[in-house]
């Protein structure tokens, strides 16, 4: 059981060191409360070397220097939309990791609905037309009648 | 017309693999720059060599011109380097150099060994100008017009064909917009 703690425990301990992410303490605001925001901010900036990587987690010289920017531009009291806004400016919409919904952007936004809609619409399609079979196509003709009326009534004992 | 409904999902799908296909073609890692056909933006930074010019948005308003970005920590760097001494002179094209995120020893001793082929050379060791380039990078070269607007940038090495096939017609059609 008290092993069980223990690594329970480092377990965790490792958790919150992967959470600490690639910012070194030298970079870090004095305020907590601006250090949490500079945080959130940049867990949601790509860093444009390594591309699938937040600026959080980066290790990358130009990843520290845009956390570096963030902070700065919070300490002179911008909004985090603005910094958003002066990041896009310069690098395009690709340096957000969530990309915005614009003309360029629908078919990644909508693709997917889209994809959902036309797999529905063919799906009730394709039941309604094995229902309507069912329904009244599924009568035997008069020869079909005939004909099982004539395997089935021979009569030679077997059946 | 109901007979040809099984097609549907083939002709969706030979649109969504050229599509693919397309984006095969492609390279992810080359980010088109948000500042073509806009003014170069706004810095000003000191001389990498002492005793050399320095680098500023002004210097690039009267005529076109190269803007290079380099470090001496960046292997591909060295690759293209001997090509700007050849547009320099063989161009008449002035070539300007942002040394990005470099140490001025090194980066003074990497020109010394090689040639400096810039006509002005601005030293941004902590990126200050390089962001407001939106670089990503080294090198990266851009094209600009004489009124000081960026036309084209390229990510990565230049070499012959790029020079041939793209920048040098670019910069000619330049010259001779008024």
């Amino acid at each position: 059981m008290r092993r069980a703690v223990l690594a329970f425990v480092g377990l965790v301990a490792l958790l919150v060191v992967a959470a600490a992410g690639a910012v070194q303490p030298d970079e870090m605001l004095k305020d907590p409360a601006l250090e949490a925001r500079a945080r959130n901010l940049s867990a949601d900036i790509r860093c444009l070397v390594c591309q699938n990587q937040s600026i959080d987690d980066s290790d990358a010289g130009l990843a520290r220097d845009l956390r570096l920017l963030v902070r700065e531009q919070i300490q002179r009291g911008r909004s985090d939309s603005e910094i958003r806004d002066y990041l896009v400016d310069r690098y395009g919409t690709f340096v957000l990791l969530d990309p915005p919904f614009r003309a360029s952007t629908l078919v990644l936004w909508l693709g997917p609905l889209f994809v959902l809609l036309a797999g529905g619409a063919g799906l009730i399609v394709y039941l309604r037309g094995r229902s309507r079979i069912a329904a009244d196509g599924n009568a035997l003709s008069e020869d079909e009648a005939a004909r099982i009326e004539r395997l089935l009534g021979d009569g030679d004992g077997r059946t | 017309m109901k007979r040809a409904l099984f097609l549907i999902p083939l002709l969706f799908f030979l649109g969504l693999a050229g599509y693919l296909g397309f984006g095969l073609t492609r390279d992810a890692r080359v980010l088109p720059s948000t500042l073509i056909d806009k003014p170069a933006p706004d810095f000003d930074l000191p001389p990498l060599l002492p005793g050399g010019a320095g680098l500023k948005t002004a210097d690039l308003v009267g005529q076109v011109s190269l803007v290079n970005v380099f470090a001496s920590w960046c292997v591909p760097c060295r690759a293209e380097h001997p090509i700007w001494a050849k547009v320099a002179s063989e161009e008449k094209l002035p070539v300007y150099g942002i040394n990005w995120k470099d140490k001025q020893a090194q980066a003074t001793a990497w020109l010394k060994e090689l040639g400096n082929p810039y006509a002005r050379i601005g030293f941004d060791p902590d990126n200050k100008a390089g962001i407001e380039w939106g670089v990503y990078g080294a090198p990266e070269t851009y094209v600009v017009d004489r009124k000081g607007r960026i036309r084209f940038k390229y990510v990565g090495p230049v070499f012959e064909e790029t020079l041939d096939a793209t920048i040098l017609p670019l910069v000619r059609k330049l010259r001779e917009e008024k």
